[in-house]
């Protein structure tokens, strides 16, 4: 397995919620499309978000980590109010994210869109000057190039890849600098039987002090690798429990049966 | 610089060198990257300035050197450091909108201010507004305002996109005019400032076409070679990536906003440079200096170069000059818009990356007529 994001103090010291939801709403208009929506993620913690399309997982997701403002209700980051911080401020706390569609700089390189994401939270953001000798923003982008498993194509411009690589090179950037909580917004969409299982192992070699909010249609994964579920329905939390009290639950059942495959 | 461009030249390092390793199959990734005209490399240390040196820059450099020497004092002076002047004014504009997707229309505002500022400070015909410092003081205070000016203008604009920028910063720009024109305590309203001279130094006089030359052609070169490498170091790959993606820019952690009013600060240097030279030029500023034609004129020069690379600036000044030196002679005044407006429409039409874009292309049909000629690429590797 390739190496570990390097532990900080900090973090090793941290204990307590990563995060925190109270009561979070988000409206468009007359639309609802999170209402208030409470639960907390340990930190170390891993959950699950499931519901059915339009459920309103992704605008969770924009509204912690900023893209989105909260109609009401507060986002706690490892204790501090982040509901009013602007998403970079968050990024660099050690906020993470994926997005459902890949949202990737078509036009350069794998690599190079690495190397922007461990930019994003390093040091010289504003430098004028070219960093001299051996760059250490450049051997994380290849150390992140190597976890992600994309080596081989570094040097493609993301246009040219397949969408299961895309969605690997959109894991790769989260996991860029120190990430501390990620949100991944259906990783596993349109991925192969092969790619899931890799998606899986993946998930599950993140270090253990690294927490993460997973959304995903599909159950097998979704249940495997979290401790938490929460089901969300038009924008309100339906139920929340362990993987297995979920699974038995026969409210989910219909729900999931329902859906015409798994997405 | 269009984006695919910036891959090419990203991967012109590192991606040559791994070329066989790409998947297999990806034939347009790998054969744009043969013929990329890159000889930049984002943010990778180039093992020496010097191994970024073509033949091409060594000829320009040497007529740009050259050119006093044979050129009449009136073609030195007129075309060649007028050319240069404006062609920094012009790189302002296109560090802006060519890399950081940002169209000011204010920049001739920027310059005019240090220009302003450098008659105000400075020594000029009037002796009561003027407070006639040296100008080893007046320039670099009349450099600090400017560079205030055009970060204020970057405060007021970036939150705003593509029309709305514009409308903005023109908007900065006619206000500049009309309080040159009509304020007299400060400004002299619209008779400006006369008799604002480039100074003599280590006896020197660089009131004279050559040696003004010279010294427009250091700014010019100077001004250059800071954007080249700035375009490579962290502030400028992330610059690029805010014109493509700001929303994915800020979800990576870059203060897109700040990024932005950074580059206009920035681009406020390179103006206001070029607002001094313009000044020394013309040997005085007026309301004329900044009004709305020249506002404009800016951005033409811009688009008529291209805004993909920083030369483009330079040679759209070039045409733009030599269009307004000698259509004059061949037409009346009034016509002359005419012509400019003429010749931009054109340009723009058929080549939307201006004169370097139709250079491009046609390098393109000539290696496509000579395939060996991409596969043999004259550029040594580093
Ligand atoms: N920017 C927006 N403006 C207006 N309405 C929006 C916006 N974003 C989302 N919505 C609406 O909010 C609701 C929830 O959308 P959201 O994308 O959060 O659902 P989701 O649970 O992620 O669904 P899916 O499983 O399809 O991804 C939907 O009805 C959607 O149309
Ligand atoms: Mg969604």
């Amino acid at each position: 397995m390739a190496s570990v994001t390097e532990l900080q103090p900090r973090e090793l010291l941290t204990t307590g919620d990563a995060l925190r939801l109270e009561g979070v709403s988000r409206s468009f208009g007359a639309l609802r499309a999170v209402e208030d929506v409470s639960f907390s993620v340990a930190a170390g913690g891993r959950r699950a978000v499931i519901g059915a399309n339009g459920a309103g997982k992704t605008t969770l997701f924009n509204v912690i980590t900023g893209d989105f403002a909260a109609t009401s209700g507060r986002v706690r980051f490892f204790g501090e109010d982040i509901t009013e911080h602007p998403p970079h401020e968050r990024i660099r706390a050690g906020l993470r994210r994926t997005y459902q569609s890949s949202l990737l700089f078509r036009d350069l390189t794998v690599r190079d869109n690495l190397f922007l994401a461990v930019r994003g939270v390093a040091r010289g953001r504003f430098s004028l000057l070219r960093p001299g000798g051996a760059s250490t923003t450049r051997a994380a982008a290849e150390d992140l190039l190597e976890r992600v498993r994309l080596t081989a194509v570094g040097d493609e411009p993301v246009a040219a890849l397949s969408h299961g690589q895309q969605r690997q090179l959109e894991i790769g950037m989260a996991l860029a600098g120190a990430p501390r909580l990620i949100l991944f917004d259906e990783p596993a969409a349109g991925l192969s039987p092969a790619e899931r299982r890799e998606l899986v192992a993946l998930l599950r070699a993140l270090p253990a002090h690294m927490s993460f909010v997973l959304i995903e249609h599909d159950l097998e994964i979704a249940l495997r690798v979290v401790d938490r579920v929460t089901v969300m329905h038009n924008g309100r939390m339906l139920k929340e429990g362990t993987p297995g009290e979920i699974e038995n639950d026969p409210e989910v059942q219909q729900i999931y049966m329902g859906r015409t495959g798994r997405a | 610089m269009s984006a695919v461009q910036w891959r090419n030249a990203m991967n012109a390092g590192a991606g040559r060198a791994a070329l066989g390793k790409g998947l297999p199959g990806r034939g347009p990734g790998v054969s744009s990257r043969a013929k990329g005209a890159g000889d930049e490399i984002v943010e990778r240390q180039t093992p020496s300035m010097w191994a970024a040196v073509r033949a091409r820059h060594v000829v320009v450099l040497a007529f740009l050197l050259a050119f006093p020497f044979f050129a009449t004092p009136f073609l030195t002076y007129q075309i060649g450091a007028q050319s240069l002047a404006l062609g920094l004014i012009a790189l302002s504009l296109t560090f802006l909108g060519g890399y950081g997707g940002m169209i000011s229309l204010a920049q001739m505002t920027v310059a005019g201010v240090a220009g302003y500022m450098l008659a105000i400070f400075g020594a000029s015909g009037e002796a009561t507004l003027s407070l006639g410092w040296s100008w080893w003081i007046a320039v670099p205070i009349a450099i600090a305002i400017s560079m205030l000016a055009g970060t204020f203008v970057g405060w007021l604009s970036v939150r705003t996109e593509g029309i709305y920028t514009i409308m903005i910063t023109l908007a900065v720009g006619v206000a500049f005019y009309y309080l040159c024109l009509q304020n007299y305590s400060v400004f002299n309203g619209f008779q400006g400032f006369q008799r604002v001279y480039a100074p003599t130094l280590l006896g020197v006089n660089f009131r004279n076409p050559v040696p003004f030359y010279f010294l427009a052609l250091a700014c010019a070169l100077g001004g250059y070679l800071l954007i080249q490498y700035v375009l490579r170091a962290p502030f400028g790959v992330a610059l690029q990536g805010i014109r493509d993606n700001p929303r994915r820019m800020n979800a990576l952690g870059f203060h897109v906003t700040a990024h932005r009013i950074a580059a206009y600060a920035l681009a406020a240097f390179l103006a206001a440079v070029g607002g001094i030279l313009l000044v020394w030029y013309n040997g005085l500023i007026t309301p004329n200096s900044v009004g709305t034609s020249w506002l404009i004129n800016v951005l033409i020069i811009a688009v008529l170069g291209g805004m993909k690379h920083p030369i483009g600036a330079f040679v759209g000044a070039v045409i733009f000059v030599l269009l307004q030196t000698f259509a004059i002679d061949l037409i009346d005044r009034e016509r002359f818009n005419l012509v400019v407006g003429g010749v931009f429409l054109a340009i723009v039409l058929f080549s939307p990356d201006g004169l370097l874009g139709l250079w491009a292309r046609l390098r393109e049909r000539i290696s496509t007529t000579r395939p060996q000629a991409a596969l043999h690429p004259r550029r040594s590797k580093p």
